[in-house]
């Protein structure tokens, strides 16, 4: 039999304290479920609006991050600007603060009374209580995970390739579509995959920008607040199995 | 009306990108010419294809191509080929797909590029590679392929960076030979970078040595090497060990070749008159006839001892003179003198014959 160095035996050992923190919530809560309370919990209509409403919510702000992060990741990685390491510390602060402070300064910025907000207003978009105010959360605090992937997809492909591919007829644009944007799909896919999910998962910016409609985390918080522990493990529950059918299609994306 | 006999016109091109530099460079390249620009690493040799290839804009000085001032215009616009050092073939494309890129992009019909793709596939002797994906070609495989998808677009001028230094020595030589027949099938007009002399001097029908960004002297190689303006361009052209010599015979791939009554063995299919080059620092010296896999061995006496830090050069009589570098250990560990009997070995595939 192979002998198993002794390095790797000692961190085996140590890593499964981890390995057991992390897995026995994940177990414990599906084993704690009444099978009743889970079916009632699929039959929820307050369940089903609130999946839907974060679902169209995560959709839209994954969406937007796309259509305006996907160029920007472009400029940032191909081009050198004044301020683009500012730039790029800021871009990432969403990332760093705490959520409810994500959604206190997406308020002040966008609030139907402010300048930005009453044009937005004006054009029908009210942020208070609204799914828009959903979208602009969770966009707030997710979009910066899938700039940040996409800009590591573009830096990785070779400029050579862009370099060859003009010279060969293709127009700047053309080069992107053809060169650019297949090569970097893999990194582009699974930061709007990672972007979806973490905008899923906001509850601190909903809880001040939009509470209503009601998204699935803050019906949890509710349900957990109002009843108790166990009528929030249904929901609980769901969500879990929600987050595995994540990461089996982010490691569906990344080829593993 | 005739077709005007330059093809290409740069006019006091200066560039500064990143920490190359390009420095006043006019130059007049030939229609039909195969012209090779060499220099050391750094010396702007690359800079200067992606300018004329529109991938920079220069900070001054104009280029004229065919008639028209195309400085300003992007790439795309230039009919302009360009093989990079590392090939850039599109990894998520076949071979095939690599070559027909060009031609689809310009507005070529599925069935219209593979004619031209199958065409030019046929002259180039790569057909056999078109379905295949790009990351289990070989670095030949991809020059090939690579010199296809350029030639395809039929462009006014082919842009070649470096295209053999990333092949191993017995590929770099097929692959020159290669270029050399394609170059013969197809007529285009090329401008070709090395650091390599002999490159130069084989392919070139005009050279230009560039260093520090500035093109030092332009003219024939044989020229350029027999009349070096300055020291420098004489410190990169100056080969050493180059015979005249005639192939005489064929074992397997390789060529016998007489030079002066002593007999090299080199890997190529030229034959009749050839010159033969090798460097000084691909030569082992031994004291005995020892077996090894280099196909050359030749018995001499050594002639001249001097220094050339940090080795020693030795000038060693062996039939014709060859002059090889060896390092400090090796003199005193084989005490090496003047005057000593010596057996000079190395590989046919470091004999580079033109």
């Amino acid at each position: 039999m192979r002998k198993i160095e002794g390095l790797f035996l000692t961190f085996s050992a140590v890593g499964s304290v981890a390995i057991l923190i992390l897995l026995v919530p994940m177990i414990l809560a599906p084993l704690m479920t009444d099978p009743t309370q889970l079916a009632e919990a699929l039959m929820d209509s307050e369940i089903s609006r609130a999946l839907s409403t974060t679902f169209a919510g995560a959709s839209l702000a994954t969406l937007l991050a796309l259509i305006f992060g996907v160029p920007l990741a472009y400029v940032m990685a191909r081009k050198d600007f004044a301020f683009k390491g500012l730039l790029e510390s800021l871009l990432n602060i969403p990332l760093t603060i705490p959520h409810s402070v994500a959604g206190i300064l997406v308020l002040l910025a966008y609030h139907s009374r402010s300048s930005i907000g009453s044009i937005l207003s004006n054009l029908g978009i009210v942020i208070e209580d609204t799914l828009w105010g959903i979208v602009l959360a969770m966009f707030f605090v997710s979009s910066p995970i899938l700039i940040s992937s996409a800009r590591a997809g573009f830096s990785m492909i070779d400029e050579n390739l862009e370099h060859v591919a003009r010279t060969l007829g293709a127009s700047h644009y053309k080069t992107f579509l053809t060169v650019t944007l297949p090569l970097s799909l893999k990194a582009i896919a699974s930061g709007a995959v990672l972007t979806w999910a973490r905008a899923v998962s906001e509850v601190g910016a909903l809880l001040i920008v939009a509470p209503y409609p009601k998204s699935i985390a803050l019906l949890v918080i509710e349900r957990f607040e109002a009843f108790g522990l166990s009528s929030a493990i249904p929901i609980t529950v769901i969500l879990l199995a929600m987050s595995l059918a994540i990461v089996l299609i982010l490691n569906c994306v990344l080829g593993r | 009306m005739s077709e005007p006999e330059i093809l290409l016109e740069l006019k006091g091109l200066s560039k500064s990108w990143k920490e190359f530099r390009i420095r006043n460079v006019s130059l007049e390249i030939r229609r039909g010419e195969y012209f090779v620009v060499m220099g050391p690493t750094g010396a702007g040799k690359t800079l200067l294809l992606q300018l004329i290839a529109g991938i920079h804009r220069p900070d001054s000085g104009r280029i004229i191509l065919d008639g028209i001032d195309v400085t300003d215009l992007p790439p795309e616009r230039r009919n302009v080929g360009y093989v990079p050092q590392n090939y850039a073939l599109f990894p998520h494309m076949t071979a095939g797909e690599n070559i027909a890129y060009g031609l689809r992009v310009r507005g070529y019909s599925k069935g219209e590029a593979d004619e031209v793709v199958g065409e030019i596939s046929r002259r180039l002797g790569i057909e056999e590679l078109l379905d295949r994906r790009v990351s289990t070609l070989s670095g030949g495989e991809q020059q090939r392929i690579a010199l296809a998808r350029a030639l395809a677009i039929k462009p006014k001028l082919l842009l070649l960076d470096e295209p053999l230094s990333a092949l191993d020595a017995e590929t770099r030589e097929e692959i020159r030979e290669y270029l050399r027949d394609i170059r013969r099938a197809l007529g285009f007009t090329a401008i070709h970078v090395t650091h390599d002399f002999v490159e130069a001097a084989d392919l070139g029908d005009r050279m230009a040595v560039m260093f520090g960004g500035e093109i030092l002297q332009v003219g024939k190689p044989i020229d350029v090497m027999n009349n070096p303006r300055s020291e420098v361009v004489a410190s990169f052209t100056g080969i050493k060990n180059l015979f005249r010599g005639r192939v005489v015979g064929r074992v397997g791939e390789l060529a016998e070749i007489d030079v002066g009554g002593a007999r090299i063995y080199a890997l190529t299919k030229r034959g009749g008159e050839v010159s033969v080059a090798v460097r000084p620092e691909s030569i082992i010296v031994t004291l005995e006839p020892v077996k090894t896999s280099a196909r050359n061995l030749l018995k001499g006496v050594i002639r001249e001892i001097s220094e050339k830090p940090p080795l020693v050069s030795l000038k060693v009589e062996a039939g014709i003179e060859f002059t090889v570098y060896v390092t400090r250990n090796a003199v005193e560990d084989l005490n090496l003198k003047e005057g000593k009997n010596v057996y000079l070995a190395f590989k046919a595939s470091d004999v580079t014959v033109f």
